[in-house]
């Protein structure tokens, strides 16, 4: 079926804000849709909150708006565009919610609006439970029989039909709290007796349960004629009941039979054809592991993160597929871009393993409890490529950039073997570590087995690592021996006799062959052998046990391919071709999302990449990620599907030798390779590794500090607690406490005292620090933030950003504000001066972020990145300067002047751009939502407009702030900003809000004026403060909790039950003075702006 | 134990032997399933070939003996990158290494299967040696390689002698190549009474057991060396009795009706294969295993015409016969293994035989 000639103009809705469940997966795939569309000759038309993205680049798109992702807003947006049709299934759940909302309204109907792709009907059947329970019924597709019911005996008589085990979830309470597993009648009835007392309708829904079966997931497609096809099949590791986010996956499945393969993959084509999908379709099951029993769990009718992954695993593009599918085409209509042979109406093959790990915060929210069940908590993913299922899984474990690179990353030891088994109970991110500890202990598969319900062939796997450990060990062993027994002589302090000979003595080449086939890196061969890891190298090297690159094609050699998308392993032909026509660049991505380090340096990373190619070169991409833009397999000339390690990146560069690497636009990632790559021979392009280096290293920075004139804040570097404390004590307190070379203020905090110094450098020697620690003086002002291009002699200052929370706040998750709204003349001229002048000492060619503490007329520095930063996708987007391409063209040699651009502080724009933290609090149990210095955002979107109040009003509502709704509200606020506190009361108070304080602040606020109604404090009698907040009537809490580790356990109570109720908290002033400024200001039409449009030359 | 394959152009892979250490000299296919390879064992097409698995880790879920398509595995030799330490199925009652061994097929592990599948690819489907002895002449090997060829299959394959499996419904004739145990049982799901015939059975005395249809099976081998089994079936062509046939089948039933075949350069084999339907247009994922193709060219189009045709590469994949209640496939509606979504084609021979289509 040719394409539909009546589409013309799509609108593409985006998912907002990177938060844990919606990541850049979505950013990928909207992107590939939208260019895939473009090559169709249609007009797209493109909404998403999110400046972030790729998708809202005016290359990307033709019409670009970065609004709040509102029913009103996208209705509007209609009416301006006029677009013939709207594409909702490449957007994630929140365009698809969008669409469905305006469909089920009849707005598409009254202004000619067509959905394609999947039909609103079919969206339905699939998303609604009672439809989707039927449509399964209807083509006898099982789902985990459940009903609900009202009395103990209805129970029992229900769960005699469907049999035991069961779980029992009360109806309406808080947190599942009264419900359970029932194994026997005994236990039913206990627990469906209390459930049913606990339910405020005593109801209680008993389903079969289905806690650890397998896991196994489809990736199918349809297209509108009802061709269909599977596109991978995926078996989670982690049995039902850890959510697929968080799972350790692979792909393709290694544990199912063709019976049981073919089974699901009948049934899911079903499911597809009956639901009458036109695209992409994730479809995911229970399978019990001694039967053929099954249920369906879910149904996604649109790409999701599996479907990202599933592309990235087979090279299979669905979200491209699925743009063409919605346009008409079929599936034998478009060609299969991997092999250019083939059609997209075929099934791929691998001929390797995938495995995907999901990256866990817990490195951020230490205090969160890190079990892992049906809430996703993860922020991101890594996946890895081998021919091997243990390689694959080494490779992704040092992927993750956690501070792992083996199973032995994470020591238990030190438990007793009852302690060992009780943490296998309670599966959480270090759950295969715990089994690799069981496993050295002897445990047996069976015992894992039976706890863990991991299958016995994970497991198997599992030990062959472990096993490789112990021959590893006892080579390490023997070198100790030998070098004890090397006459007798005590070597000195620090110092190891050299052994006798050469590594290959004690170390046999088989088994180092066999070590590398599994993806052991060097630098843990050498610690288990004791073998110095230069050593290991050489001996690699003579035996020619090199890294050899296969492609990943689509289908298993079958045809040839022409797609250079690669990933590494041992013992094998090397596929990859290191030829050199042109210059070559290395482009080094940024790894997995995590707090701190999202999908912004994506962005940089592609648009690096693009410029590159511009340029001339031949550009190379190594990325881990399987969510982005940047390993899409068309990005860069060749990708490099593997880990960002010293050794894995060397691997590459013995094949490709570029002629350079670029480093500074993939986060901290990137950087942290600089002194690797610098060693092997690559030279860094841009800003010299040397100068890379000073800004981080505390004592040469300072000195060009000195050297420049520029004040920063007085501070020490130290390694001990002990030394920390002397610092704090000359500085004075408060103190702010970070170690160097991170990124996201991972392990930033503001001390107030030596016990917090204690606690905090506690924290952060948890991990051995290779760099000092810094104690600075924290200063409270006004923080400033700036982004500029330097090509060695002039500098390029887009706008200055400033920061509506003061210092304190870490700068992602402060709201930002371009062009600064309340810095005098002179602080914007010693801004730009301190930029120019530190930008000329640090011979920055490229990118440089630079932040600033503006107290009165002082101007002070407190971090210089040399680097791409956070802020740089938005800073382009709302000044229309292509940042990234001109640093890179910079990077190339080109001069500012050059690039036809004025040096120095561009003018400001006709807009008003607001970027506002979004968080994810609500779904990591445990974690604190305060904010300090440490990041704790996953995502941001944008507030454009032409008025300051606009601009904010659009960020809240971008950000899921929808106020008003209930009109009720809580302060409670520390001593030293309750005065401060007043002003703010008495504005919601105008807004219509009642205001609910605790005894201290509702005596202050009282006395100064503000009408409040007092409540007893949490320890005090229900109904006290933590009743009102569970009484789901309170719209927002403001609470300001003390500086310093000493968190009240109250406050952190209440700030977490708001969070798990839906309630927003804000835990600064200023952020709440914001919030009340867009209260007052809310506009009852907004001005949507394209931001293709905006260019400030 | 070290082991190697040495291909007919000189190449050798050096690996470690598995199932049976005897020398074998075989054809060298490749099969890109990810799934089933007992079922890819037991296929009595792979006689005479050794099979290479381009998916590298084969054995996870052990042997069970259910999923077999035929009595024993059939290729000559098995040649994976990698065979699981442990089975891990609850229904596995066996271990793949005990399986090879047991029934003394060689084969060979660890070695660069899709280094391998890169030169089948490239070169064509080659012969090669798969053997143990480390000191092996490999002028000599290349020379009794050269001579090698896939002979007599059909008939070392074919049921030695005729069966019933008993059915309320039509009677069916199926005529064995090297028939998959699939293609009866899937006959006799549908309450078909099935009659199993050795390939050397005459047309006579299968048509006179008056069957309501004729089902053609799946084999191994060159068509064409199949002389006298084709003229059997040009007699049941003129019968007008319904028939159906599957890939060997299918080639000898264009064969008999005056169609040409020819050898393709590297085959299809795998699960993955789209087949489109002229008539309707539709896209069929195929299961599929053949080496050789019918030549559309040689078509007489008041004989047959092409009713399947493969959306990759263009080649047939199925033929109607004009006048006729025959239709043929090159791929296997059976599966097992592969998809299943081509199984509505026994349903659509039901009602041919019923006299619906």
């Amino acid at each position: 079926m040719p394409k539909n000639p009546d589409i013309k103009k799509v609108l593409v809705i985006g998912s907002g804000p990177i938060i844990i469940g919606q990541a850049a997966e979505f950013d990928y795939a909207g992107t590939q849709a939208c260019r895939s569309l473009k090559e169709e000759g249609i007009e797209v038309v493109l909404l998403n909150s999110n400046p972030a993205t790729i998708m809202t680049d005016k290359d990307i798109a033709d019409r670009v708006y970065i609004e709040p992702l509102t029913v009103e807003v996208v209705e509007q947006l209609i009416l301006k565009e006029k677009p013939d049709s709207v594409l909702p299934t490449l957007g994630g759940q929140a365009g698809l919610n969008l669409a469905m909302e305006l469909e089920e309204a009849g707005f598409l109907k009254a202004h000619n609006v067509r959905l394609i792709g999947t039909t609103a009907a079919t969206i339905r059947k699939a998303e609604d439970r009672l439809e989707f329970k039927e449509t399964m019924e209807k083509i006898g597709e099982p789902v985990a029989p459940s009903k609900v019911v009202e009395n103990v005996e209805d129970g029992i008589a229900f769960t005699n039909t469907i049999g035991y085990p069961v779980v029992l979830r009360p109806a309406y309470t808080l947190g599942g709290s009264g419900g359970g597993i029932a194994h026997d009648q005994e236990e039913l009835v206990e627990i469906l007796q209390n459930g049913l007392r606990l339910s405020r309708v005593g109801q209680v829904l008993v389903e079969r349960c289905i806690a650890g079966w397998k896991e196994i997931e489809y990736e199918v497609m349809r297209d509108g004629a009802g061709n269909v096809i599977t596109v991978c099949n995926m078996e989670n590791i982690d049995p039902v009941g850890i959510h697929t986010g968080d799972s350790i996956v692979v792909a393709p499945s290694q544990t199912l039979g063709d019976k049981e393969y073919q089974m699901l993959r009948t049934s899911a084509l079903n499911i597809i054809t009956e639901l009458g999908i036109t695209g992409g379709c994730n479809v995911q099951y229970a399978l019990h592991p001694e039967s053929f029993e099954y249920c369906v769990i879910e149904v996604n009718p649109r790409v999701s993160r599996s479907s990202a992954l599933a592309s990235k695993a087979t090279g299979y593009p669905i979200a491209k597929v699925a743009a063409k599918i919605a346009l008409g085409y079929t599936l034998d209509e478009i060609k299969n871009a991997v092999t250019q042979k083939t059609y997209a109406s075929f099934e791929p093959m691998l001929d390797y393993c995938v495995v995907k790990m999901p990256r866990l915060p817990f490195d951020k929210f230490i205090s969160a409890n890190r079990t892992l069940g049906t809430q996703m908590k993860a922020t991101g993913e890594v996946m890895s490529i081998c021919t091997n299922f243990e390689g694959a899984l080494m490779k992704a474990i040092r992927s993750l950039e956690q501070h792992v690179d083996c199973l032995l990353s994470y020591d238990f030891s030190e438990l007793s073997d009852d302690e060992l088994l009780d943490l296998l109970y309670q599966p959480d991110d270090r759950r295969i570590w715990v089994i690799a500890e069981a496993l050295r202990r002897n445990v047996s598969y069976e015992t894992i087995h039976d706890i863990t319900r991991i299958d016995m062939w994970f497991i198997d796997k599992i030990s062959a690592l472990v096993e490789m450990e112990n021959a590893l060990k006892t080579v390490g062993w023997k070198v100790k021996a030998a070098r004890a027994g090397k006459g007798g002589v005590k070597a000195a302090a620090g110092k190891e006799n050299p052994i006798s000979g050469n590594a290959r003595d004690y170390l046999p080449e088989e088994l180092l062959r066999e070590a590398k086939r599994i993806e052991f890196p060097d630098n843990v061969i050498a610690r288990l052998t004791t073998i110095p890891q230069e050593e290991i190298k050489a001996m690699r090297y003579e035996c020619g046990i090199r890294a050899a690159y296969k492609m990943v094609d689509t289908c298993a050699a079958e045809f040839e391919a022409a797609t250079p998308y690669y990933y590494s392993c041992f013992g094998s032909e090397n596929e990859a071709e290191g030829g050199h026509d042109r210059k070559k660049v290395l482009v080094l991505g940024s790894g997995p999302i995590r707090i701190g380090q999202g999908i912004e340096f994506d962005f940089c990373s592609v648009h690096s990449t693009w410029t590159f190619e511009k340029e001339g070169y031949e550009t190379i991409i190594i990325n881990n990620n399987p969510e982005t833009v940047s390993t899409d397999f068309d990005i860069a000339n060749k990708l490099y599907f593997e880990p960002l390690t010293p050794e894995d990146v060397e691997s590459i560069v013995d094949i490709e030798k570029p002629d350079g690497a670029v480093v500074q636009f993939g986060g901290q990632t990137a950087i942290k390779l600089t002194e690797a790559l610098m060693k092997m021979g690559v030279p860094i392009l841009g800003t010299a590794a040397e100068d890379v280096d000073a800004a981080e290293d505390r004592e040469r920075f300072d000195e060009i500090l000195e050297k420049c004139g520029i004040p920063r804040p007085a501070g020490q570097t130290v390694f001990t607690a002990e030394e920390a404390k002397n610092a704090a004590h000359q500085l004075g307190y408060p103190v702010l406490v970070r170690p160097s070379y991170v990124l996201g203020g991972q392990g930033m905090q503001i001390a107030i005292n030596d016990e917090d110094i204690d606690e905090f450098i506690g924290i952060i020697n948890q991990i051995a620090q290779e760099h000092p620690i810094l104690v600075d003086k924290y200063i409270m002002g006004k923080e400033i933030e700036v982004d500029a291009i330097c090509d060695g002699k002039d500098i390029l200052i887009p706008g200055i950003m400033e920061h509506i929370e003061r210092t304190g706040i870490h700068s992602g998750d402060s709201i930002s504000v371009y062009p600064a709204q309340s810095i005098t003349e002179s602080n914007k001229q010693t801004i730009v001066e301190y930029t120019e002048k530190l930008a000329r000492a640090l011979h920055v060619k490229g990118m440089i972020n630079i932040q600033f503490i503006v107290d009165g007329e002082d101007v002070y520095i407190i971090e210089v990145n040399p680097r791409s930063s956070r802020t740089v996708p938005y800073i382009s987007k709302v000044t229309g300067i292509p940042i990234v391409p001109l640093a890179t063209r910079i990077i190339c040699g080109h001069t500012i002047r050059e690039l036809g651009y004025e040096p120095g502080l561009q003018k400001n724009g006709d807009y008003i751009a607001i970027k506002m933290p979004v968080f994810s609090f609500e779904k990591i149990h445990g974690a604190d939502v305060s904010l300090g210095p440490e990041m704790k955002s996953t995502g941001e979107c944008l507030g454009i407009a032409k008025t300051f109040n606009e601009a904010l009003y659009k960020a809240f509502q971008g950000a899921g702030i929808k106020l008003p709704k209930y009109r009720n509200m809580i302060i409670t606020v520390r001593d030293e900003e309750k005065e401060e506190a007043v002003d703010i009361a008495k504005r919601f108070q105008a807004q219509g809000y009642r205001i609910f304080a605790t005894r201290g602040t509702a005596k202050y606020l009282y006395d100064n004026g503000v009408r409040v109604l007092s409540v007893p404090k949490l320890e005090q009698e229900s109904p006290n403060i933590l009743d009102l907040v569970l009484g789901h009537e309170i719209d927002l809490i403001i609470d300001i909790p003390p500086q310093g580790a000493e968190h009240s356990k109250d406050g952190f109570v209440i700030r977490r039950n708001a969070v798990e109720t839906g309630v927003s908290v804000l835990t600064s002033l200023d952020t709440a003075a914001a919030l009340a400024t867009s209260l007052e200001n809310r506009a009852k039409e907004l001005t949507l702006i394209d931001i293709a449009t905006v260019d400030n030359r | 134990m070290k082991a190697f394959l040495v291909l007919e152009d000189g190449t050798v892979f050096q690996g470690t032997s598995i199932g049976s250490p005897r020398e074998v000299i075989s054809e060298i296919v490749f099969n890109t399933s990810m799934t089933g390879y007992l079922e890819v064992l037991t296929d009595p097409s792979y006689a005479g070939q050794a099979v290479v698995m381009t998916y590298p880790l084969i054995g996870n879920y052990g042997i069970c003996h259910e999923d077999m398509e035929s009595l024993k595995p059939w290729p000559d030799g098995y040649i994976v990158r990698e065979l699981s330490r442990i089975p891990s199925n609850f229904r596995s009652e066996d271990t793949i290494q005990h399986f090879l061994e047991s029934h003394d097929i060689p084969g060979i592990s660890g070695i660069d299967t899709r280094a391998l599948t890169k030169i089948l690819r490239e070169k064509g489907t080659m012969n090669g040696m798969i053997t143990t002895n480390e000191n092996y002449d490999l002028e000599d090997a290349v020379r009794r390689m050269k001579e090698y060829s896939v002979q007599g299959v059909v008939k070392a394959t074919t049921t030695k002698e005729k069966y019933v499996l008993p059915g309320e419904g039509k009677k069916v004739a199926l005529l064995d190549l090297g028939a998959k145990k699939n293609i009866a049982r899937s006959l006799n799901k549908r309450g078909c009474q099935v009659t199993v015939y050795p390939s050397d059975t005459s047309a006579e005395e299968i048509l006179s057991s008056s069957p309501d249809g004729i089902m053609l099976s799946n084999g191994p081998g060159d068509p064409k060396e199949n002389v006298e089994v084709i003229r059997e079936i040009r007699k049941l062509y003129d019968s007008n009795v319904p028939i159906f046939a599957i890939c060997l089948g299918h080639q000898l039933m264009a064969l008999a009706t005056g169609a040409n075949t020819y050898k393709l350069k590297y085959g299809h084999r795998g699960g993955n294969h789209p087949v489109k339907d002229l008539e309707t247009g539709r896209v069929y994922i195929s299961s599929q295993n053949h080496g050789y193709a019918v030549d559309t060219e040689s078509l007489d189009p008041a004989v047959a015409v092409p009713a399947f045709v493969n959306v990759n590469d263009g080649t047939n994949e199925g033929l109607k016969y004009t006048g006729k209640n025959i239709f043929t496939v090159q791929y296997h509606p059976e599966a097992c293994p592969g998809p299943q979504d081509s199984s509505y084609l026994f349903d659509r021979f039901l009602k041919m035989m019923e006299g619906n289509e």
